[in-house]
Parts: structure tokens; sequence; C-alpha cells
């Protein structure tokens, strides 16, 4: 029971991760219905960014502490995201307005190709670290209930109450700002949101400039556990059953679906691995979210499709 | 003037049934394939085969297995490299555990075999469409991946995954040198390519682009949805599985599963995008696209760097590799979104009328 429990927590703090990189994908979706292909690059192109300023500032500025030279880096990252954001919809989206969704789709796989080349060359392409201050230490709950206790990792559970509270900060976003109820808006229907005056290329800017922060998000938390690396563009292929089991247009999908892909995927590697030879968890969240949807097409939380003729 | 219909009258119903009703067309395809098939090796040396001509030649028969059924079907798949891969371990397997087995019966096994598979994963199709179908597809990539790793009768209990055959050969005629190897793939791609365009113009290629256009309304004027997607994924799967078992058993003769990794996936994708959805021949001019644009690129970055006296580093080399392509890649979506096909037809509207102006 302990064991079992242990895992479950692992999975959750899992899938809190996934989530954060889901939630990306998904505001672009809502915002200009492009499936962001470059969530993944977007990610290691930030978390590069963090790891060589924070590394660079102290040498530049002759600067000893180490959360100063972490905030300016993570400004100077963030403003990185917000000039890719810029180019993104300035050279590529305002030009495909219009097109298949598959032309979109396509197009983001280049912009993929294209990020992870141009970041490694200006950064570098080393593994790198992110030293964030975060605790590292294991921690055990709940040993009067259990011999020995669970042991979770507190860098884990910092990760999760980090991205509950930016999904919270996004939930508010959406609902209270003018802003967010603009984007709410385009995302229902872009003729209509443009008609009554909504600037559709501005709106793209700032939702690609939120996915960014949350991209910025994602690489530092994932940064700091892994390692900044080459793979860490693979996290962005994991995060992909997360959003069709919840929906892809669903913010609490992206949360709820990374929950139980993550979870989904800790017990199966552990329960259901050692039977058929390991190494499961990359296609048991895909195979869970496929039969998933084979029951309801449209995600756990996705609007309902209508078909019209 | 000189490409165009007029006074070439039809007077049975087989003629004007023909694949290209057009004398010049039938003229101009009959010229390229012997130009392929004895031009070609007359004038190419052992590295262009080697790494252009044969890769081309399959991925070119792949891209016509993926256009079936993304341009026609408008089934969007991120499998591709998936049924490769089963097409080329089931082509190894049958080839190997069966005494005997004829090379092209075996290829052609591996195709049966991801048929079926591409069937299975087929079945989603029937239920969500568009991105989450895209999506669902990669669960057919990523469980590939893992069985023919870790299963180890796939690969006769090999830890790598990796397997390779050798002394291939037709009816005692040995393919060992890369002309012979080239001959064998273009006379693949020669068959799938005439059958893929006869295919599409027939009852159940016109039943896939109404499923694309619009499949609702498909359905309404009684074409069945699911015997047309079904049979989309087999056909594609099909052809798709034979590209793979070429690309397994000719071009590479020793391969593991990262040979048909996602990479593959995006790689054919990308080829159907960029030639042309919806169109047998834009297959082979993405094809010729994605198979000589990084070559080129390879080539070309280190001299142009030499010219400007700077030394660019391997790694360098890549990187700028990957952000050249992705670049072009964004361009051409946007400069041409309908493909190179798109243009091959606007020439031909233009050669119509050549050289007057209306």
């Amino acid at each position: 029971m302990g064991f079992f429990l242990e895992t479950l927590f692992g999975g959750l703090m899992a899938g809190m991760l996934y989530s954060l990189v889901a939630l990306g994908f998904v505001l672009i979706f809502k915002a200009s219905g492009v499936f962001n292909f470059a969530q993944g690059a977007m990610v290691l192109f930030a978390a590069l960014a963090m790891a060589r300023f924070s590394e660079w500032i102290p040498q530049w500025l002759g600067l000893e502490s180490l959360l100063l030279a972490n905030i300016l880096a993570f400004i100077i990252a963030a403003l990185c995201m917000f000039a890719l954001a810029w180019l993104v919809e300035r050279l590529v989206l305002r030009h495909l307005v219009n097109q298949e969704g598959v032309t979109l789709l396509m197009a983001t796989l280049g912009i993929t190709y294209f990020l992870d080349g141009f970041g490694q060359t200006i950064f570098g392409s080393d593994i790198y670290q992110i030293n964030v201050g975060m605790p590292k230490d294991p921690i055990f709950i709940l040993e009067g209930m259990f011999e020995g206790g669970i042991l979770i990792n507190k860098e884990d559970v910092i990760a999760a109450v980090i991205a509950a509270g930016l999904v919270a900060a996004l939930s508010l976003f959406f609902q209270k700002t003018s802003t967010g109820r603009a984007l709410r808006a385009v995302a229902d229907d872009h003729q209509a949101a443009q008609s009554i005056g909504i600037p559709l290329n501005r709106i793209w800017v700032i939702v690609w400039c939120v996915a960014g922060i949350t991209a910025l998000v994602a690489g530092i938390i994932w940064g700091s556990k892994l390692g900044v690396q080459f793979s860490l563009t693979t996290v962005a292929l994991r995060a992909l059953p997360v959003i069709i089991l919840g929906g892809l247009t669903s913010v609490p999908g992206a949360i709820i679906g990374g929950l139980i892909i993550g979870v989904g995927e800790k017990l199966s590697e552990v329960y259901l691995g050692p039977m058929v030879g390991g190494g499961i968890e990359i296609w048991f969240a895909y195979v869970l979210a496929l039969v998933f949807l084979l029951f309801r097409p449209q995600g756990l939380f996705g609007e309902k499709i209508i078909d019209r003729v | 003037m000189f490409y165009r219909e007029n006074g070439q009258f039809k007077t049975s119903y087989r003629a004007d049934q023909q694949i290209f009703p057009i004398a010049q067309d039938r003229w101009a395809i009959l010229a390229i394939i012997a130009f392929a098939a004895i031009g070609v090796p007359l004038l190419a040396d052992e590295y262009l085969f080697r790494a252009i001509f044969i890769p081309f030649l399959i991925l070119s028969l792949a891209a016509i297995g993926v256009n079936i059924l993304v341009g026609y079907c408008g089934q969007i798949s991120l499998g591709s490299g998936a049924f490769m891969a089963v097409g080329a371990y089931m082509a190894y397997n049958t080839y190997v555990r069966i005494e005997g087995m004829p090379l092209i019966v075996a290829l052609l096994s591996g195709g049966f075999f991801a048929t079926v598979v591409g069937m299975f994963f087929g079945i989603p199709s029937l239920r969500v469409k568009g991105l989450y179908l895209a999506v669902a597809t990669l669960a057919a990539q990523f469980f590939c991946d893992w069985m023919f790793l870790r299963v180890g009768w796939f690969t006769g209990n090999n830890a790598s995954g990796s397997v390779s055959v050798s002394n291939l050969n037709v009816l005692g005629w040995a393919i060992d040198t890369p002309v012979e190897k080239y001959l064998f793939c273009l006379g693949f791609v020669v068959v799938f390519g005439l059958l893929a365009k006869n295919l599409v113009r027939s009852a159940i290629g016109r039943e896939w682009m109404a499923i694309r256009d619009m499949d609702v309304a498909a359905a309404v004027i009684g074409i069945r949805p699911m015997y047309a997607k079904l049979s989309a994924f087999a056909v594609s799967s099909f052809i798709i599985g034979v590209a793979g078992g070429l690309w397994g058993f000719v071009h590479l003769s020793s391969w593991e599963p990262a040979a048909f990794s996602i990479d593959r996936s995006f790689q054919l994708l990308f080829m159907v995008i960029i030639g042309g959805m919806g169109s047998i021949m834009g297959s082979f001019f993405g094809a010729a696209f994605i198979v000589v644009l990084p070559i080129f690129l390879n080539q070309f970055l280190p001299a142009l760097g030499g010219l400007v006296g700077v030394e660019i580093s391997t790694a360098a080399v890549s990187h700028t590799e990957f952000m050249i392509f992705g670049a072009l890649i964004v361009w051409f979506l946007i400069v041409e979104p309908h493909g190179l096909a798109k243009l091959w037809s606007i020439g031909k509207q233009k050669l119509r009328l050549w050289p007057f102006p209306h």
C-alpha cells in the first residue's frame, strides 16, 4: 500500500509537469487554432536561455547573489520568448491565415527545426544546469500510517505548487481581464471577433507570449530536474496524449489529463511493465488517450464537436 | 501550342478512359521512365546512387502511400514511420524464417502486415478526425518503436533491435551493386506509382476525395465512411510497408528501429505537404526536395564558410542545417501552400497557351 501510494504521488507530480507543457499547447490552440508542435522546442529554447544567462550574468556584472542572477536571467529569458512570439506572428502566422490545420501544423514543425538549431547555435549544445535553489532532498510523509512512510521529492512538490499557481493565474487572466475576454472571443470565432474590433494579430502575439512564459516555467522546472539538454524537446511528445485526453481546447482538461496520464504512466510502468519487458510508459499514455478517444472523441473537457454539412 | 488536347479524338471508351488522356503526357511519362531506367545508370556514379537516387525512389514510394491517406482521404497520420517499420521487420521475418522465400514475396508480405497494423490503428479515424487523429496515430509510432526494440521475436533476440539482410537476389539476379539496387527500386516505384495513379481516379479514389472534402456530406450521398477510411488506411499502409521493406533491405541492408522513428513520419508528411497534397506527381517532387536539401546544405555550408574565411565546425554545420531547413519549410509553406504540384499544374496551364497570350 505504501509503495502504491508512493507511485501514485510520483505519478501525480509528473502529471503536473506534463500539464505545464500541455497548457502551452492548449493556450495557442484555443486562441489561434494552431496545433503548436514547436512547444517542445520552445521549452528547450527557454530553458537554454535561462541556464546560459544565469551563468553569464554574474560574469558580466560581477554579481555574487544567486537570487539576483536568477531573477535577471528569468527576465531576459522571458524577453527572449516575447521576441520569439512577436517574430513568429510577424513572419509566419500572419502569412498563413486561413490555411488548413495541417499546413499550420507543418509550419510549426518548421519552427521547431529552426528553434532547435538556433537555440543550440547561440547557447551551445552541451548539458547545462539550472540552479534556482530548489531543494533536492526527499521527505517522508505519513510515517505513522505505513512502515517507512512515503518518500516524495520536495522539488516535485514545489514544482506542482508552481504549476498549480500558474494555472490559477492563467484562469484568472482568461476569465477576469478584458484581454482574457478578447482571447476567449477569438478562440470562439475568428471572424466574429475581428468584426467587433478585436485585433487578431495582437491577440496572437499575446497568446504566444503567454505560451512562451509557460514554456519558460516548464523549462526551468524540467531543466532543474533533468539538466538542460536536447532531449528536453521530447517532453512535448509526452504531453500530447495529455491534451487529447483532456481536450484540445480546455485549460482544466490539460491539468486533469496531465494528472491522469502521469498516474497512468507510473502505475503501468511499475505494475504492468515487468510483464512485457519494461519501457512502456511512452506508448502507454498514447494508447490510454486513444482508447479514451474512441468513447469520447472531443476529450474529457473539449467542446462538443458538431458536424454540419 | 504543342501541349494541348486539341485534335486528339477518342474513338473508343478505352481510349477515353486511359490514365493519361493527352498524348504528350503519355510520351513524357514514357520518356521519364526510359531515362530513369537507361539514362541514369549510364550517367550517375556510385555516390549519387547511394546518397540520392535510391533514397529518393524509396521515399517517394512511401510519400505516395502517405499522400493517399493524407492528401486524398484527408486523414492526417503521423504514424507512417511505424508502418514502414512494420513493413521492414515483417519482411525481414518472412524472409529469414521461411526457407527459400523469394525477395519480392517477402517485401509484399511486409506490406501485407503493415496493412493489418495500419487498419488497426486506422480504427480511431472512424471516431476522431483532424488533429486529434494526428495525435492518435502517434500511438502507432511509439508502440511500434517500443515493440521492435523490446520484443525479441521480431529481431531474433537482438538487444538493440538491429537486423541485417544480405545476398539479395530475384530469380537468380543478384542485387548487390548500387545500379542494380536502383533498378530494383525503380521497378517497384513505377508499378506502384501507376497503380496509385489509377486507383485515385477510380470509384474508390473518388470516395476518398469525397470523404476528404466533407465527410458528413459524403456519408449523406451514400459513401460508407468506414469502408472508405479503412480502405485508405489499408492501401496507404501497404505501399508504405513495401517502401519500408525496400528501405531496410535495399537501402540500409542492416537497420534498427531508430531508422523508422518519429522523425521519419515527420519527414514523409513534409514531403506530402511540400510536394502537394492530393497529387501523385507531387509525392515525387516532395521526396526530391526533402532528400536533396540536407545533402545540398551539408556540402554547400562549409564551402560558403570557406569563401568568407570562417571555419564552420561540424556541430555548427548541423545546427545551421536545422535552422535553414526549418526556415525553408516555413517559407515554402507561405509562398506555395499547395505545394510543388501546384506550380507544376500552373506550368502546364501556361504551356497550353504558349506562345499565345490567350
